[in-house]
């Protein structure tokens, strides 16, 4: 094992895909010549060539149309979306093309396309660049929602996110692209490294007293706030389900069997998305577990302000955590 | 004799178009087919001469106005009927529908609703061949109307910058569904939008199905010798409404009627006429024609509903993780 930050997990994960597939080629806005805004893809240009690592212009229903054109006939394109506030202008490219040909052509076409890039808040970029965009695109049959937390599990998700053949939304956490964590060893050459599949949790913190869900960056914030409980003598068992959609229900639910409390934390807004999903599919198939409601720290109802202080207020916060499980553990 | 033998298997194509179209309204009229209809009655020149001058390995992208391009491109009037009744056998399962028509083995890649970003998916395509290295072109088929939306705007202009061999047909038909285009654009001369887009661009009439394969034949040509993307503008009409629920009260009488004179079947009938055909050689073309699409409603009619099984089964694409 070594120690990475996430945004080198992403990066060598797409360089391994690339070394592994002639047909795997990057675009987006200052992939190339930039070395990426945030850096992601920095010296792929060089190791691959202007031929599949491709700067575009800012013309995000475009590049990300050409992307998913190219991989109805065969390639196998990664489009980057400097952040994922831009991807709403291809939304028609994603949602009526990429999730639908599969099934209008009764079959007959696949469309193996990866749209990556930084998801969220990212501290003071305020209304139109904090967007948690999971819900949006969640809801819409035909696709997968990946969410890695972890330098190890981002890049594993990223290389099976690559080899699929269908179109993955891949959202990594723009405030955590600067975190380190384990990875396995570089593959050998020629080796496959570690890919990690779609549809499995990972149970971060193992407890006793109450289940966690989250993903994404107020997964470090569940963390924190699981080792302020721990010390009160409340163990939480933190599930990270990495993939939103398919969303793996049997480890969340064999978890609250364990723990009889859940507490669904997202950065996203509180009406509807996967954070109203998960209250569902757990009410419904662990009812008889429960001993109280279902809890839900999520983004507040509220466009996002630029004030510091009022941003602060509005992301899930360590004291909204910790409330919100002294509530269901009726601790409080 | 050559330029003859040559412009029979367009009227075919031109013919089998019509009488497809004309008994999928019957069926419509009748209840056996749903949704949205959008004929392409007048327009069928426009397809059969691009494929004419087309490869069979180039890839087509069309709008929701699909059938006549399907055809075109080869595809079997069975399958298409079977798809607009909402069957198995249909060319997209049953479910796709007259909007969605597909057949990869034809290389027709579709039908899309939602116009406008298929320029960029077409786009994608020639990208494909550029990246391989290979020859092939594609062409994507629209509107006038679809010149208005950004989709087509961003398309074009990625095509355009990196010399896509992409050929871009705007089939002028002078309405977006009930509105002329006089009040959907400032410029009706869409030629003029390649300049912006660093394109060449032809315009050309669409109802003599041979002029329509001479000018598409230099288009494709410039897409594959590597000459980069094409914008051409077919002056065409449609006969019937924008879909069957129009009624076409935007447009008078007269206007439909001086148009049908220019009828592309009827032209290129009277072509082969001049070009010593003889009556009963053009009845007996009509009456295979007839045969097929007789057989391909009747086809259609007893074929096996669509399948639950096929629409969860192509939600996602099998992997091979």
């Amino acid at each position: 094992m070594r120690t990475i930050r996430y945004r080198d997990a992403v990066r060598e994960a797409i360089a391994e895909e690339m070394e592994r597939d002639e047909r795997v080629l990057i675009m987006g806005e200052e992939v190339g010549h930039y070395q990426g805004a945030y850096k992601v893809t920095e010296g792929l240009l060089d190791r691959f060539t202007d031929k599949r690592v491709i700067d575009t212009p800012i013309a995000e229903a475009g590049f990300a149309g050409i992307g998913i054109g190219a991989a109805m006939v065969g390639l196998r394109p990664i489009v980057e979306f400097m952040t994922w506030n831009f991807s709403f202008v291809a939304f028609d490219q994603i949602v009526q093309n990429a999730a639908k040909i599969h099934q209008m052509s009764g079959g007959q076409i696949s469309v193996p396309i990866v749209f990556r890039g930084p998801n969220g808040a990212a501290r003071q970029v305020s209304s139109q660049h904090s967007h948690a965009v999971e819900p949006f695109y969640c809801s819409v049959p035909g696709m997968y929602v990946v969410a890695p937390s972890t330098p190890r599990d981002v890049k594993g998700l990223l290389k099976t996110s690559i080899r699929s053949n269908n179109p993955v939304i891949f959202l990594e956490g723009e405030t955590i692209y600067g975190v380190k964590g384990e990875v396995p060893d570089l593959p050998e050459d020629g080796a496959d490294g570690e890919l990690i599949a779609f549809g499995k949790a990972r149970i971060a913190r193992e407890g006793t007293d109450c289940t966690i869900v989250t993903w994404g960056s107020p997964y470090y914030t569940v963390l924190e706030a699981a080792e302020v409980l721990a010390k009160e003598g409340i163990e939480c068992e933190v599930v990270d389900p990495r993939t939103i959609r398919p969303l793996d229900v049997d480890t969340i639910v064999k978890s609250v069997e364990k723990t009889n409390r859940c507490v669904v934390v997202h950065e996203h807004w509180p009406y509807g998305g996967p954070g109203a999903e998960i209250v569902d599919q757990v009410q419904s198939r662990a009812f008889d577990y429960l001993d109280a409601p279902i809890g839900r720290v999520a983004g507040l109802d509220v466009p996002m302000p630029y004030a510091t202080n009022l941003e602060e207020t509005v992301l899930p916060t360590v004291e909204r955590v910790i409330d919100a499980v002294k509530g269901v553990t009726y601790r409080s | 004799m050559a330029k003859r033998d040559e412009l029979i298997p367009l009227y075919r194509q031109l013919h089998l178009i019509r009488r497809f179209e004309e008994e999928a309204a019957r069926a419509y009229a009748k209840g056996r087919i749903g949704g949205f209809l959008h004929l392409y009655i007048g327009q069928e020149a426009v397809a059969v001469g691009a494929n004419a001058a087309l490869r069979a390995d180039d890839y087509v992208f069309q709008t929701y106005r699909d059938h006549g391009t399907a055809l075109a491109r080869g595809s079997s009037p069975r399958a298409c009927m079977a798809e607009l009744y909402g069957k198995d056998a249909g060319c997209s399962r049953g479910l796709g529908g007259s909007m969605h028509f597909f057949d990869v083995a034809n290389n027709f890649y579709g039908g899309y609703g939602i116009i406008g970003g298929h320029v960029a998916l077409a786009a994608g395509a020639a990208y494909k061949s550029k990246y391989a290295g290979d020859d092939r072109i594609a062409m994507c088929f629209l509107g006038d109307g679809a010149t208005n939306i950004g989709g087509f705007h961003e398309g074009m202009s990625l095509a355009g910058l990196w010399k896509l061999p992409l050929v871009v047909v705007i089939e002028n038909n002078a309405y977006a569904m009930g509105t002329p285009m006089s009040r959907t654009t400032a410029v009706t001369d869409f030629t003029t939008k390649a300049v912006g887009y660093g394109m060449a661009s032809d315009r050309f009439d669409g109802h003599d199905v041979r002029v329509v394969q001479e000018h598409m034949a230099k288009a494709i040509d410039r897409a594959r010798s590597g000459g980069g993307p094409t914008l051409l503008e077919v002056m065409t009409y449609r006969f019937r409404g924008h879909s069957m629920s129009d009624p076409g009260k935007y447009r008078t009488k007269e206007e439909l009627e001086e148009r049908k004179k220019r009828d592309p079947v009827k032209l290129a009938r009277q072509a082969l006429l001049d070009l010593g055909m003889n009556e009963e050689d053009i009845a007996a073309l009509d009456a295979e024609v007839e045969a097929e699409v007789q057989d391909a409603v009747d086809f259609a009619e007893n074929a096996e509903p669509a399948k639950a099984e096929a629409m969860w089964q192509t939600v996602m694409a099998p992997e091979d993780l």
